[in-house]
């Protein structure tokens, strides 16, 4: 570094804390070598993030949350949106980034929250950074489920009033809380545009900041690895951890890998199957919102169904009260329950690969029910899928709310004194 | 230290009064922003009464015309229709209509003024979808062999009967909601003001 640079970082150094937040976050941050495949979905997941805000940014300059309808007797914003598809230029690109981006975030987050059950990733010290993650979530479905409505589409619209309508089941403040929510008697142009504020500033906003909190608690404790031991116990006479090695380069380097790979699969399905075969974009999406007319079928975009179909398991009243409020406190709490592993999970050892067989299968049910859920509901209710539907509930929560037991009970093997590195 | 440890209470007490009033003043301020959130007035306003005229409406066919946003039908029964009535008494949760699900003039069998013209809020409810005509008996409908025409809600489920009354242990809770309304001539109606007022 020359002399004038350097004095340079050195005057903003004496102002600004530059040198030391990049040793702290990224030079001297030291990370478990041995991370896995597993552990690209949390640097992807920012990555998805950045991908929704700039591909947002471009969308609200052609957007307009206006259900009233135009000359053509086509609601406004519906109509803003097959503008931006057919007539900005490069506009149906950022418009099918954006919706594949929310479909992405998913899967990506997903599969993130799923290294952290096989790691234990939650357990202590880091408690608070699964606590950050599971409102991250939770900020994310209320982001993509308010995103959803502002095409203004038959799925849009019925998509809405169903989920709004789960709120008037909430005894005593329910209905005047749905009425809150939208703003008019039904789902209307009040509504659009409430959603419209939320889904571009007021919600991007505080999942920013958890974001933020999310990486400063990891920062603090220090990542997990897929041994689940501590690197912090041994370090060497510097004080650096023996098995840590720098954030900064060969994590950001490992991370540009997944980046590229990620980019690859992002790209194929943005250029050659936007619509996710009517996963990502629903087809009933292109009709516009009809407030006298539900389509045949409806159903939640794919990341909302295990937990839609929690909601519909439940079809009995209990102690005097509707089995629509049950349904919607069982769907809270599937997501809710989450927050609390760090506290269910009594195991000895945090990793996969020292715990014993009756986790191992308890994970595999789990994730079975889960998926079961999810293709469930996709699809028209039966009595049967109902009952199934019920079934694979139960085992969603047993897996939770037995985890104490079972996880105690089980034979698990000893955790290595360092982690294995090849 | 022996200084700052000893508290000098009439300070604490001004600390406190003034966090007290600077507490309310904040949630005062957040009065107006929580009732903005609150339907406007013209949301309120909206809901002028419709004129529905039923004179081209042949027998066993329904129409929908729209108040304030939503879906009310207006569905002319043929007397099968209405004697389907009784074959499903049994099998809705609340066959006499019970709950204020509808102005008292419709508080009847077929829960309507006139027998023949069933008016009727096409919203769910459960969860407010729009439920689809299934007015053929049986497996013409593509329903169960036992059904004697009806309404079946596409979201979850709920099945309803030409009156509007729903089956017993289905998701929605209640019949459909009947509208106030009125006869301005024979087949003229007028969804959203009753006669009387």
């Amino acid at each position: 570094m020359t002399t004038k640079s350097q004095a340079l970082l050195n005057w903003i150094d004496e102002r600004f804390p530059l040198t030391s937040s990049i040793k702290g976050h990224l030079t001297e941050y030291y990370a478990p070598k041995n991370f896995n495949f597993w552990y690209f979905f949390g640097s992807l997941a920012l990555l998805v993030l950045v991908i929704q805000i700039l591909t947002g940014i471009f969308l609200v300059m052609h957007y307009k949350p206006d259900a009233s309808l135009n000359a053509s007797g086509v609601p406004v914003a519906f109509a803003s949106v097959e503008y931006i598809m057919r007539e900005v230029p490069g506009g149906w690109l950022i418009r099918y980034l954006h919706s594949t981006g929310a479909s992405a975030f998913f899967v990506v987050v997903y599969l993130h929250m799923f290294r952290g059950l096989l790691y234990g990733s939650y357990r202590k010290p880091r408690e608070l950074i699964w606590i950050f993650g599971t409102l991250i979530f939770l900020v994310l479905m209320a982001e993509a489920f308010m995103g959803y409505l502002l095409p203004w589409g038959q799925m849009s619209f019925w998509g809405a009033q169903v989920i709004v309508n789960l709120f008037s089941a909430i005894p005593l403040i329910g209905p005047d809380l749905a009425l809150v929510i939208r703003g008019d008697f039904v789902v209307s142009d009040a509504t659009l545009n409430r959603f419209f504020s939320f889904h571009v500033i007021a919600v991007p906003l505080v999942l920013i900041g958890l974001v933020v909190a999310h990486i400063i608690a990891l920062h603090e404790v220090g990542s997990n690895n897929p041994d689940g031991v501590e690197i912090k116990k041994k370090k060497d006479a510097n004080g650096i951890p023996l098995d840590g090695i720098p954030f900064h380069p060969y994590y950001t380097v490992k991370d540009i890998v997944g980046v590229v790979a990620f980019l690859f699969f992002f790209s194929a399905v943005v250029f050659f199957a936007p619509e996710g075969g009517g996963y990502f974009l629903e087809y009933n999406n292109f009709i516009p919102a009809d407030p006298l007319k539900t389509p045949p079928h409806i159903a939640p975009v794919w990341y909302f169904t295990p937990f839609y179909s929690i909601l519909r398991a439940v079809t009995f009243p209990l102690f005097g009260l509707d089995a629509k409020f049950w349904g919607v406190v069982a769907m809270g709490a599937s997501v809710v329950i989450i927050a609390f592993l760090p506290w269910l999970d009594r195991s000895p050892v945090k990793s996969i690969r020292y715990k014993g067989p009756i986790f191992k299968s308890a994970l595999v049910v789990f994730v079975i029910s889960f998926i079961i859920l999810g293709y469930l509901g996709v699809l028209p209710p039966t009595p049967g899928r109902t009952l199934v539907s019920q079934i694979c509930s139960v085992l969603y929560f047993a897996f939770f709310l037995l985890m104490p037991w079972y996880s105690k009970l089980d034979k698990c093997k000893p955790e290595p004194e360092r982690v294995n590195f090849k | 230290m022996s200084v700052d440890q000893k508290m000098d209470s009439s300070r604490r007490t001004l600390l406190l009064a003034t966090s007290a009033a600077g507490g309310v003043a904040a949630v005062a301020t957040a009065v107006p922003f929580v009732a903005s959130l609150t339907p406007s007035e013209r949301a309120k306003a909206a809901g002028a009464p419709v004129e529905v005229d039923v004179s081209k409406l042949a027998p066993g066919e329904m129409m929908t015309v729209e108040w304030r946003g939503k879906p009310v039908w207006v569905l002319r029964r043929t007397p099968e229709m209405l004697a389907s009535l009784d074959a499903t008494d049994a099998r809705v949760s609340d066959p006499n209509s019970d709950k204020p699900m509808q102005p008292d003039y419709a508080k009847n069998k077929h829960r309507s003024i006139k027998p023949e013209y069933l008016v009727a809020v096409g919203i769910c409810t459960h969860l407010g979808c729009s439920p689809s005509e299934k007015f053929k008996m049986g497996a013409e409908s593509g329903m169960g062999a036992d059904w004697q025409g009806g309404f079946l809600c596409p979201c979850h489920g709920s099945l309803f009967d030409l009156a509007g009354r729903v089956y017993s242990s289905m998701p929605a809770p209640d019949n459909l909601e009947v509208p106030p309304h009125q006869y301005l001539a024979d087949s003229t109606i007028l969804v959203g003001e009753d006669g009387k007022a």
